[in-house]
């Protein structure tokens, strides 16, 4: 092959993952330049990702008439306390799991490893039918415990197999030191495993902001409730041919998880690439 | 531990044995938060959804009545549900090869040595995978619409299409386009796989071929392929299961439409159980075991084959 063929094959894939990234984030370059022209505007010209007037006039539409001032801070809630109560529980399961042998922790993680891939389409009636016993549907704590209580498996092992890489030297010299249990946990333990709960905060964060179908079923009855990929789906049944509304809408929506993404992306990627290393 | 003194008894690789007491207390204490939380969300509903698919029960009514299998003979007698089952597999046919020959060729690109802008072009093509399903549904329906989307606006421009097309409202088309957005929003996924699969081949084995005269495609095919086996494997499982979990995406897509076309098996509970003018919870529940049982399978599959690799 002569030097100027490899040349231009090389030319030829960098265009092609030129293209390919183009056409990846089109869709929102498209969505932010939407939001940002009048509907009249989008209709005749819906080609220009420019808009000739920046107009605001949507963002207030989806903001205040679409409710989605309520919805971010619907989402905001759930988001925040489902990762806590994530982090919680995870990380001390996954701790005395890692460092100790008891009765029935064979049954425990053979009921996590079988129930690892269960979907929440198999598990959605009983979880809204318990919930409504409870007293928990149309509520957000309701949403909290459905999201944070089931599964998190993945984040549970993770915990587990940092715990389990810690050396013992530090926990014994710290009994030796006179420490009990919540001390050595809280004080050595839980702040060695950083990098984890790092990793477990973004994920969960992902599942928490994205999750649609358990704030869906929970709000059937209280839609002030809603978060805002449920409150996307209802604006667009009010307003079908509202699209510069729902082009803010989802801006809204998808700002500040792209931001996060974008700021934390090392997480992320560390994350998402933890599945196939184990 | 590898400085202990020779005369303490030191238990190999058992941390645990070196704790004398067990503090069972603080260890119950702190599993309490997930075994009651699990039980609740996870393992109650698994073994009910299994219970009310025995059971004719509308939801309304204070409790069903058990009926034995009249559920499962009834759904197999439904041509809806093997309409959503044809839908789910046909999907499968349609996304999960593209996802991930598709993000394999990208990982190819984005770890070649000449590729400029390598983590720009990462972050651009990963985007999609951190945002919420449901939006970006609901954006693509504005997308791909016939009449001002801009996929039509821009085939016609190119002249490729003479009317527009309703991508998303045609029997013909809709799973398919389905498929394509779903392999544009979870490609970045399996990238960053197949990136940290082809990480972990050691550069020397590289190396030493190129010093044995071997050519680009000839350690492509002695190298990169056989090492990439396992790899391989895993990812086409997780991108299988992902596949399966379509649920938001559909149901602001097409909600199922145009005639069922595009109801795949979560679209079917959904419907039964929550939208019906009458639900029937029972009977969904019976789709919904149904739908569990292909997770078990795909579990059990990667557990038999991950014996059999630890087996080795």
């Amino acid at each position: 092959m002569t030097r100027g063929n490899r040349t231009l094959i090389k030319a030829c894939i960098c265009a092609f993952l030129a293209l390919v990234s183009f056409l990846w984030i089109y869709p929102f370059l498209w969505m932010i330049s939407a939001s940002f022209k009048t509907t009249m505007e989008l209709f005749q010209n819906g080609l220009k990702l420019v808009p000739q007037h920046v107009s605001f006039e949507s963002y207030i539409r989806a903001w205040v008439k679409g409710n989605f001032g309520r919805y971010f801070f619907n989402s905001v809630f759930v988001t925040v306390w489902t990762i806590i109560l994530v982090v919680v529980r995870c990380a001390m399961a996954g701790y005395v799991l890692a460092l100790y042998d008891f009765r029935g922790k064979k049954a425990i993680l053979a009921v996590l490893m079988a129930t690892f891939l269960i979907p929440t389409g198999t598990t959605i009636i009983p979880t809204v039918e318990i919930s409504q016993a409870l007293g928990l549907l149309n509520t957000r704590i309701g949403v909290i415990l459905a999201l944070g209580g089931a599964g998190n498996v993945a984040a549970l092992l993770l915990y587990k197999a940092t715990f389990e890489g810690i050396p013992a030297s530090l926990r014994e010299a710290a009994e030796i030191d006179g420490a009990g249990f919540m001390t050595i946990f809280f004080r050595v333990m839980a702040p060695l495993a950083g990098p984890v709960t790092a990793t477990t905060v973004i994920l969960t964060f992902m599942g928490a902001w994205n999750n649609f179908m358990i704030p869906l079923v929970f709000t059937f009855g209280t839609p002030q409730f809603r978060t805002l990929p449920v409150g996307m789906m209802a604006f667009q049944g009010a307003n079908e041919t509202d699209w510069s509304g729902m082009a803010a809408a989802g801006t809204i929506a998808l700002v500040p998880i792209v931001i996060v993404f974008i700021a934390l992306q090392k997480y992320f990627i560390n994350g998402i690439a933890g599945a196939v290393k184990e | 531990m590898a400085c202990a003194p020779a005369t303490i008894r030191v238990p190999e690789n058992n941390e645990m044995r070196t704790n004398k007491r067990t503090p069972l207390g603080w260890i119950w204490l702190f599993l309490l938060p997930t075994v009651i939380l699990y039980s609740i969300y996870t393992l109650y509903p698994i073994i009910t959804t299994v219970r009310y698919s025995f059971m004719n029960w509308s939801g309304f009514s204070l409790s069903g009545k058990f009926v034995g299998l009249d559920n499962y003979r009834e759904l197999f007698q439904d041509d809806l549900f093997w309409n959503a089952v044809k839908n789910t597999f046909l999907y499968l046919t349609y996304a999960v090869p593209g996802r991930f020959l598709l993000s394999f060729l990208l990982a190819l690109i984005l770890t070649a040595k000449f590729t400029p802008a390598k983590a720009v072009f990462r972050t651009m093509i990963f985007i999609p995978v951190v945002t919420t399903g449901a939006i970006i549904g609901t954006i693509m329906t504005m997308i791909f619409d016939p009449g001002n989307g801009p996929v039509n606006l821009i085939l016609s421009k190119l002249h490729l299409i003479d009317d527009s097309v309703f991508f998303l409202g045609n029997g013909m088309t809709a799973l398919a386009t389905s498929s394509i957005i779903w392999i544009w929003k979870w490609t970045g996924t399996s990238l960053i796989y197949w990136i940290a699969s082809l990480q972990s081949i050691p550069h020397e084995l590289y190396e030493a071929a190129t010093i044995d005269g071997a050519g680009v495609w000839g350690k492509f095919k002695a190298i990169t392929v056989p090492l990439l086996v396992p790899y391989g494997i895993i990812i086409f499982v997780l991108t299988l299961s992902d596949a399966m979990k379509v649920f938001d995406l559909m149901l602001t897509l097409t909600g199922g439409g145009p005639f069922f076309k595009t109801e795949v098996i979560e679209l079917f509970i959904y419907r039964h159980a929550f939208t019906s003018s009458v639900p029937r919870v029972g009977y969904a529940s019976t789709a919904a075991t149904i739908f569990g049982l292909i997770f078990v399978a795909i579990t059990l599959v990667q557990a038999i084959w991950k014996r059999r690799k630890g087996g080795r």
